[in-house]
């Protein structure tokens, strides 16, 4: 087996008495897509800033690509491409002048940048757009000229935060087709998100995060079947109703799950519980039965939903 | 090129009150809330830079010069030259400050009035009502700049008290001329021309020293613009030198607050009711 | 398991190619980002380049022929145009260097986060700092030599070693810059504080600093503020250069010195501001 491209031991970041990073350990191989799930506040864009070695750690050990980034942060940093959670793009530059400029901080021929701009350009969809301003981009096209900012210098690793926050959902699939394309090319991708659809699509495997800490790790799929049931049945009795007919569903599927909205019947057989449910004599306004997601997943490993 | 387009006549009522709400009180009110709230330190050492600009020229420079001759004939020591100058220049930078600058900022960039201006704001009250804050910025400094004055002796005569309508005159005069030229702008740079325009207007105007050194078609050029008449009218109220020709400043002014407002009308019902 | 093997790394092939890919940037970031600058200023390079010859043009008629009218005597033996001109040279530096480093650092660092984009490559905080000190430099180099030349046209360098006084205004500039970024660098939101650097900072040392004046003719309570002005240093400095005032040798050398130690103190404490910032 390959050695890993990161590898953090009990790695620790806090700010003061807080401590946003608690101890966490995880590799990740070459060529692999790794994703850190979790909500607002995880501690996710933190760890990624030490990945990205321009965050030095309180304590643990990491090492990226076999070298310490508090002694190497500037060669570990030559091989990575960053997609940061905020775009900081040089506003004051053109499209295409924000590639060649920063194909430069690596030290990287201007002929040879050139090259690689248009091609990115053409990549990111945005060859038309070369001589815009950044200003005048929509924030789908900020994005994508990130992502592009960020494989100038052909990086080992691609490490994205929140790579399609806040964009419409056309955006995003382009986005992910062009983030598929270069996992196809063998580019390691570390990506945090709270979208499990994202996570679903774009991770080989991932790890669920809360308040700095790893909650579970492994492939979507082995998580889902690891911690909830293949199917959910989602049934709503009005918010005054809810409780009191929670407790009469007692032991009707493996599990429930009360939220303010509805409730959640975990099973292997959503349609089979939901006729359980008629028969005592039950009647929700609404009933859906789908199939478990990672969301399941995580509101069974902390308590509370992904996104709020 | 497609037929002339159909030429549809808004009430003017309408159109009044898309422009104007009546509503300038509520700018006033927010900017006087946000000064209090975030900047009154800023706001409040404004007062200090010409007051600098006193200590320094007037007393190190002026210890060099000792009296100049206004163009009245009379001889003042330097301080008293240059102090009613520097309260008349102190007035047009607050005015072109606050009616460019920041006019401009509050319009295009901050998000601040693009809801207000929707509903019960128009674009004029936000402007009025921003030139008015200034005004009233303006009086204080004045006001505190007259008292350093008094302590140092620059007030030669009683007709200083007067000096106060005067400089909120000029200062009312630039603000208007300065948001009609900031309605017409669209960036940033644009207004950093304004700012260096104003550079040798500040140093030519009799500010620092009598025009008289300079031939005389600079001296018409310099007596055509607007801060000349600001400083002359100034200084022969300060001095006591009372004439005629300070109907001629006054009248000046006048006219530049009427085609302000009028440039500044117009270029907005262009603007906003298209 | 927790040993850190750092042994292991010579042998990694990937290790290995990051080492090689870093050392460019390790050695030439700075200046990388100084490319980086000057790119940016296409935009306003017209506008720079009029204000910079219209600026002197406009101030020297004001003061060396208008003001210099007040004065016929001139000051210490010179005419008050040679007496001015060095002042308003360190002035001009001084304008320069005090826009470049107050809102383009906070803007740096806030509504337009480039530093932290450069800091996600291999540059490193500090060379962020002196390759933006690399661009000020050259800037105000240049906008002191235009200023230069207008004063000579004007008649007012007489002294061979006049051209100097280019550096003098130069080093004025860079050391108030310096001075100015450690502290902007700290700045985290903007409540005005540019606005009160300007008014008790940049416009008290342009009036206090023996500029239109000599500083003797203060009182004595004021004088101090000339002497760790680093403007009146550099304009000294500009005087002894441009027409020969006489000050003693160890004067002059203070001047340098002052300067020269006000820069370095200015640039380490940045650098270590930005280092500081960017690891968050
Ligand atoms: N520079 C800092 N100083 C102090 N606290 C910080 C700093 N950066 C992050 N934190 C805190 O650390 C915690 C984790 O923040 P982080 O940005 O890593 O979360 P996240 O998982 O990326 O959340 P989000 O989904 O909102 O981006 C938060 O509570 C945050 O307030
Ligand atoms: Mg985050």
């Amino acid at each position: 087996m390959p050695q890993p491209v990161i590898t953090a031991r009990n790695l620790t970041k806090k700010y003061g008495d807080f401590t946003a990073v608690d101890g966490i350990d995880f590799e990740v191989a070459p060529g692999e897509s790794f994703g850190l799930l979790g909500p607002n506040g995880a501690g996710k864009s933190t760890t990624m800033r030490m990945v990205g070695a321009v965050s030095t750690r309180t304590a643990g050990d990491l090492e990226i690509l076999g070298l310490d980034p508090n002694d190497h942060g500037p060669d570990i940093r030559s091989q990575l491409g960053v997609v940061p959670q905020q775009d900081n793009l040089d506003q004051e530059l053109r499209v295409r002048d924000n590639l060649l400029v920063y194909g430069r901080y690596f030290g990287l021929p201007r002929s040879v940048i050139a090259e690689r701009a248009d091609a990115l350009l053409e990549f990111a969809q945005l060859a038309d757009r070369t001589k815009a301003k950044v200003d005048d981009l929509s924030g789908g096209m900020k994005r994508r000229l990130t992502i592009a900012r960020a494989l100038i210098n052909e990086p080992r690793i691609l490490l994205l935060d929140e790579p399609t926050t806040g964009l419409d959902p056309q955006a995003r699939h382009i986005l992910w087709d062009r983030l598929f394309r270069l996992k196809e090319q063998g580019t390691t991708l570390v990506l945090t998100t709270h979208y499990m659809d994202e996570a679903e699509q774009l991770c080989d495997r991932l790890v669920v995060v809360d308040k700095g800490r790893i909650m579970a790790e492994g492939s979507p799929a082995a998580l889902i079947r690891e911690y909830s049931s293949r199917e959910v049945l989602e049934v709503r009795f009005g918010s005054d109703k809810n409780a009191e007919a929670a407790e009469k569903l007692k032991g009707i599927g493996e599990r429930l799950e009360v939220l303010p909205d509805r409730i959640l019947v975990y099973s292997a057989n959503g349609e089979a519980e939901l006729e359980r449910i008629t028969h005592l004599g039950l009647e929700p306004i609404t009933s859906l039965v789908r199939r478990s997601s990672l969301e399941d997943v995580f509101l069974r490993l902390t308590g509370r939903s992904l996104i709020e | 090129m497609t037929a002339a387009s159909p030429t549809t006549s808004a009430p003017l009522t309408r159109q009044r009150s898309a422009l104007y709400a009546g509503n300038t009180g509520a700018v006033i009110h927010r900017g006087l809330l946000a000064t209090r709230s975030t900047n009154y330190l800023v706001v409040l050492s404004g007062f200090f830079e010409p007051v600098f600009y006193l200590l320094s020229l007037g007393i190190g420079f002026g210890a060099l010069v000792g009296t100049v001759q206004t163009s009245t004939g009379q001889e003042v020591p330097y301080a008293a030259f240059i102090a009613p100058a520097l309260l008349a220049v102190s007035a047009m930078n607050g005015a072109v400050y606050d009616s460019t600058w920041n006019v401009f900022f509050k319009l295009n960039y901050s998000k601040l009035y693009q809801g207000m201006l929707t509903t019960s704001l128009g674009p004029l009250d936000v402007a009025l009502g921003e030139i008015l804050l200034a005004l009233l910025r303006g009086a204080m400094y004045a006001v505190g700049f007259m008292v350093v004055m008094q302590l140092f002796g620059l007030n030669l005569a009683w007709t200083a008290l007067l000096a106060l309508p005067a400089v909120l005159l000029i200062a009312f005069g630039f603000a208007s001329l300065g948001m009609a030229i900031t309605s017409y702008m669209k960036t940033f740079q644009q207004i950093e021309w304004v700012t260096f325009i104003m550079l040798p207007m500040f140093l030519f105007s009799a500010t620092f020293y009598p025009i008289t050194v300079y031939p005389e078609p600079i001296q018409w050029l310099i007596q055509a613009l607007p801060l000349w008449h600001g400083v002359e009218l100034v200084r022969g109220l300060t001095t006591g030198a009372l004439s005629g020709m300070m109907l001629v400043h006054v009248g000046y002014y006048l006219v530049m607050i009427a085609i302000g407002i009028v440039f500044t009308t117009n270029r907005l019902r262009a603007l906003f009711l298209k | 398991m927790t040993t850190t093997d750092t042994s292991r790394t010579p042998d990694r092939e990937d290790a290995r190619r990051a080492l090689a890919a870093g050392a460019a940037p390790r050695r030439f970031g700075s200046w990388y980002i100084a490319e980086h600058r000057i790119r940016a200023m296409k935009g306003y390079a017209g506008d720079a380049i009029f204000q910079s010859v219209g600026n002197p043009l406009i101030y020297l008629f004001a003061l060396g022929v208008g003001l210099a009218s007040l004065v016929p005597q001139g000051v210490g033996g010179v005419s008050y145009l040679q007496f001015v001109a060095p002042a308003l040279m360190a002035s001009a530096a001084m304008t320069v260097t005090a826009n470049e480093t107050s809102y383009p650092i906070l803007l740096g660092f806030k509504w337009n986060p480039i530093f932290f984009g450069m800091n996600a490559s291999p540059i490193t905080g500090a060379q962020i700092v002196n390759g933006m000190f690399i661009h000020i430099a050259l800037r105000t180099v240049v906008t002191v030599a235009i200023y230069c030349g207008v004063i000579a046209l004007f008649g007012a360098i007489t002294s061979p070693l006049g051209w100097l006084a280019i550096l003098a205004a130069a080093a004025t500039g860079l050391a108030i810059g310096a001075a100015i970024s450690s502290y902007t660098s700290t700045i985290q939101e903007d409540r005005g504080q540019m606005a009160m650097l300007q008014r008790f900072g940049i416009t008290p040392l342009f009036l206090f600093s023996g500029t239109f004046f000599p500083l003797e003719q203060l009182p004595p309570f004021l004088q101090p503020i000339g002497w760790i002005s680093p403007l009146w240093h550099g304009t000294e400095l500009g005087r002894v250069l441009t027409y020969g005032m006489e000050e003693p040798a160890w004067l002059t050398a203070t001047h340098v010195g002052y300067l020269v130690t006000l820069f370095a103190i200015g640039l380490w404490a940045t650098r270590r501001h930005f280092t500081r910032r960017l690891d968050k």
